[in-house]
């Protein structure tokens, strides 16, 4: 990014204590004090608020018997991303939020770290815990290895089919490799699972980029059939001028930066730090600006708490963190000195009679050296023309229906790509695992 | 303030808590740091014939935790004092004349000729000793030798020995019994016509702890092999209780001075004991898992507990719950409760559904027109008071007794008559 600003003016030590492991493991016996706290409870609340529908009582109740293994089981026959999604859920709006001890006193039991305790030993181990099925002859392409591809690659290959996987990025895993905040997986967690679910075998990684190198056509030719995992590769403009000023950068991008530095000290850091957005990126970027040492930190968003896309607990723990959130403002106008940032003019927004924030007349400069722009990202139609042509859309994104079908008959897809998502790892593991029966289907049934 | 003054076969002492003959009492060290915490007696370690018998050197104990690693049940396979005989009565000489107000009873177990027991017990006596306890109990080591449990399990060798032991000890006999015997009646009704001045019970239980998931070896081992030791600790306190109550109710034995042990740990346990008989009680694992500092609890607890009761002492709580003790036989049935769920409380955890579905009657409801909701259907609940056993929330799922009306799962009107089995048709021997 904007290369005229400094590197973090944190020494190496301060850096990585900021970005150690937000949650570290629990312990034997924190684990065990912990399972026992669970109730075990019929017809699960926290099971049914899972996307991936994971065993809860089930896989507590192994770990109090101390079967790790058979823990890691079942919560990887559900989630094959049950080390990741142990490290970023936002459980606290999902399976801890209908815990029954919230009723009871208030505390949930801590599902996402029981979870990680037990799947951390099969990955690190390598242990893999289920078997292929007898080679169908069948072959499918799965295109993106963000955790929807990666998840509907292993299951297709646990259901016996050979799956070739394309993805035009260097390192496979998607945003868990490019986007969690670093602090959530800590120590390349993101490669050594990739690895974990490539080592069930039969996956095989291809060259080449749909829309660039690859065509829907080729694959349609090639193969039985054809998974889409894309995820969102574009993202949203301000829709200002001057957006290209330096210091007016794309959060996702600098957050990949970040991913990737060998140096954390390197990356350039601002003064004064404007985040545009109310999503989890935002917070992410705002978290993580401040992790590296910026001054001040400040998320601008147009509409009020309630309505940030980012979870209360995330918007909690950004303002640990010092970054301050303020709410109802609209970027109107970049201020721009010796091009470069300096600021932004911004609107003072309501409730406007439709529901939408509507300017107040009120205006309000907030000054800046950097501005993340965060505002949620969007299909990368320009390289999926093709798709684009052959795929009936939804909102601007791929239109799927409840086993992730596309309007073609080969065609499925699923995570941040399809409409009606959650746009959360947890759900797209879960779109490539049902894409993955459907697809079992469909090749058993036609091609018997 | 409830005096907690304590008299057992006139051995008096400032609170009924005294530490059984084991582990804490072991050496005058012990001995005197529980009396400094404030327990009220000791059962010395039981002595035995010089020279003394040897430990194994590796594991003598073996637990099961809950997950917390709250010693829920323990074992071991240690034998009697492993220490000269004249080094404890030395010792118990001192600490009697230290601790005059504290009850000191000396635990003995010796070969089966009267002898030995004729040259042994004035030598005992003469520490100062408030009472002698004879072990026949111990369920390990000791029993392979025709002691301990070997003695406790035949009711006949129990009032031999006890005859000898009266003949020549002038501080009273208490019989310490072992548990492992299908009926504690016997045991218990020939200690009295040997002329015991009263029982303990109970001492611990044949067991094995698990096997060695590794090796599949029995664990703890020494050496790769390893032998039965004796369970207490709180998972034999029921066991215990239903031996008290059984000598307590028995016409045979009612009235024997019970000192009650198993599983004590907190005062709450105390009273179990108490009510249902005993008139003191023992302890040995709480203190070896907690420490003497327990004692402050217990006797606070029981304390305080006397007082909400309106009781003056301890002897007005003893033996309280003993009538309520009788055979299956005489219990009403006629009589009938209900489970109820207190909605308010209720966390929709379904755990009382799940069992109730599975392993009881079908009773309660896990949907309420498309709603997860947990109700008592009463035409099907039996009232056995499953539900309420496994529900997390404490006071949520309540049995509450039928007055009037109809029972709606048998049709029969609800009637402050009592019918017990001997008055049942169904019953063949009932001729009514
Ligand atoms: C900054 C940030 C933080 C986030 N934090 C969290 C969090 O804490 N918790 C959470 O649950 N979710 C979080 N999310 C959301 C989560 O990361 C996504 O929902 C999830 O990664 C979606 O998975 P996916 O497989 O659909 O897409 P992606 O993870 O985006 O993967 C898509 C893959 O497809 C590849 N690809 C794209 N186009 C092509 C093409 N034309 N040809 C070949 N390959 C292609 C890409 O290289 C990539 O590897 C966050 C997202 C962001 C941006
Ligand atoms: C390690 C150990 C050693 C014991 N040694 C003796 C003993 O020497 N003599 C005896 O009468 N009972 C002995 N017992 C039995 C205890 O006195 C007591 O009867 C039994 O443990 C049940 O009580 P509790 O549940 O409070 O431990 C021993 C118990 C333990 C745990
Ligand atoms: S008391 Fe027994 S039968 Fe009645 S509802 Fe409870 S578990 Fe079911």
């Amino acid at each position: 990014m904007a290369t005229h600003l400094p590197g973090s003016p944190l020494s190496q030590s301060e850096l990585e204590e900021n970005f150690s492991d937000i949650h570290p493991p629990l312990s034997r016996s924190e684990a065990l004090i912990e399972a026992d706290r669970c109730y075990f409870c019929y017809d699960a609340p926290c099971t049914a608020a899972c996307p991936t529908d994971i065993d809860i009582p089930g896989f507590i109740q192994q770990i109090r018997s101390d079967n790790i293994r058979g823990s890691a089981r079942t919560i990887l026959s559900a989630n094959i991303m049950g080390g990741m999604c142990a490290r970023v859920c936002p459980t606290e709006v999902l399976c801890e939020q209908d815990c029954v001890r919230n009723t009871h006193e208030d505390k949930p039991v801590v599902i996402g770290l029981l979870q990680r305790y037990a799947t951390d030993p099969v990955i690190q181990s390598g242990k893999q815990l289920f078997p292929r099925k007898a080679d169908s002859g069948r072959r499918v392409a799965v295109v993106g290895a963000g955790p929807a591809g990666l998840s509907c690659a292993h299951r297709l290959s646990t259901l016996g089919h050979r799956v070739d996987l394309f993805d035009g990025q260097e390192k496979l895993g998607g945003l868990n490799e490019y986007g969690i905040a670093a602090y959530k997986t800590v120590d390349e967690f993101a490669q050594r699972e990739v690895q974990y679910i490539l080592d069930v075998g039969g996956i095989e990684r291809q060259p080449g980029r749909l829309g660039g190198d690859l065509t829907l056509d080729h694959l349609l030719g090639n193969y039985d059939a054809v998974f889409l995992g894309v995820g969102l590769g574009d993202v949203n403009n301000l829709g200002l001028d001057g957006e290209d000023t330096a210091g007016v950068v794309d959060a996702v991008e600098y957050i990949a930066e970040l991913r990737q530095a060998d140096d954390l000290g390197e990356l350039a850091v601002g003064q004064n730090v404007l985040v545009i957005g109310g999503g989890m990126t935002a917070i992410d970027v705002a978290v993580q600006s401040r992790k590296l040492g910026a001054g001040q930190v400040t998320i601008a968003y147009r509409r009020g708490p309630e309505q940030m896309n980012a979870s209360r607990h995330e918007q909690d723990y950004a303002r640990t963190q010092g970054v301050v959130i303020r709410h109802w403002l609209s970027p109107r106008e970049l201020q721009v000195t010796d091009n470069r940032v300096a600021g932004m003019l911004m609107d003072r927004t309501r409730l406007g009679p439709d529901g939408s924030p509507e300017p107040s007349g009120e205006t309000v400069t907030l000054p800046a050296d950097v501005v993340f722009k965060a505002i949620g990202q969007q299909l990368h139609w320009n390289q999926l023309a093709d798709a684009r042509d052959a795929l009936a859309t939804e909102r601007n994104r791929i239109k799927v229906d409840d086993q992730r079908r596309t309007s073609h008959q080969r065609i499925w897809a699923g995570g941040d790509c399809v409409a009606g998502g959650e746009d959360l790892t947890v759900s797209a593991v879960q779109d490539g695992k049902l894409a993955a029966h459907s697809i079992d289907d469909y090749l058993r049934q036609n091609h018997g | 303030m409830a005096d907690l003054n304590s008299t057992f076969l006139g051995i008096t002492s400032p609170n009924p808590f005294w530490l059984a003959s084991a582990p804490p009492t072991d050496k005058a060290y012990n001995v005197n740091r529980a009396f400094e915490a404030g327990w009220g007696g000791a059962v010395w370690k039981t002595l035995g014939e010089d020279p003394p018998i040897v430990n194994v050197s590796g594991p003598r104990y073996g637990a099961i935790h809950s997950n917390e690693r709250r010693v829920i049940g323990f074992n071991n396979i240690e034998l009697i004092t492993d220490r000269p005989l004249q080094v404890n009565l030395d010792e118990i000489r001192q600490v009697k004349r230290d601790w005059p107000d504290r009850a000191l009873v000396v635990s003995l177990m010796l070969p089966m000729n009267e002898q030995t027991w004729a040259q042994y017990l004035p030598m005992i006596e003469d520490t100062g000793c408030d009472g002698v306890e004879l072990n026949f109990g111990c369920p390990h080591g000791m029993s392979e030798r025709g002691m301990g449990s070997a003695v406790g399990q035949v009711p006949e060798y129990i009032q031999m020995a006890t005859e000898w032991a009266k003949k020549h000890a002038r501080t009273p006999v208490i019989i310490k019994l072992t548990p492992n015997v299908t009926n504690i009646v016997p045991p218990a009704r020939a200690a009295r016509a040997g002329g015991a001045d009263g029982v303990s019970l109970i001492n611990t239980i044949n067991s094995i702890m698990r096997v060695d998931y590794d090796t599949l070896t029995m664990w703890p081992a020494t050496d790769g092999q390893g032998t039965h030791g004796g369970y207490c600790g709180p998972a034999v306190k029921p066991i215990a209780l239903n031996m008290v109550a059984e000598i307590a109710r028995n016409p045979e034995t009612a009235g024997l001075p019970v000192s009650g042990i198993g599983g004590i740990t907190d005062w709450r346990d105390a009273v179990d004991f108490l009510a249902l008989g005993a008139s003191n009680v023992q302890v040995c694992t709480a203190a070896m898992v907690y420490g003497f500092k327990i004692i402050d609890d217990l006797v606070q607890g029981l304390s305080d507990f006397l007082d909400d009761k309106g009781m003056a002492s301890v002897s007005d709580l003893v033996g309280k719950a003993v009538p309520s003790v009788t055979d299956w036989q005489y219990l009403n049935l006629n009589y009938v409760e209900k489970a109820h769920i207190d909605q308010d409380l209720c966390i929709s955890c379904g755990r009382c559904h799940v069992v109730c579905e599975d392993t009881s009657h079908q009773a309660i409801s896990h949907t309420v027109n498309g709603v997860r909701r947990f109700e008592v259907n009463d035409a099907e609940c039996v009232g056995c008071n499953l539900c309420t056993s496994v529900c997390p929330v404490d006071g949520c799922i309540t049995m509450r007794p039928m007055t009037s009306g109809v029972d709606p799962r048998t049709g029969q009107k609800i009637t402050s008559e009592k019918r017990n089995w001997t008055e049942h048709p169904n019953n063949p021997m009932c001729n009514s």
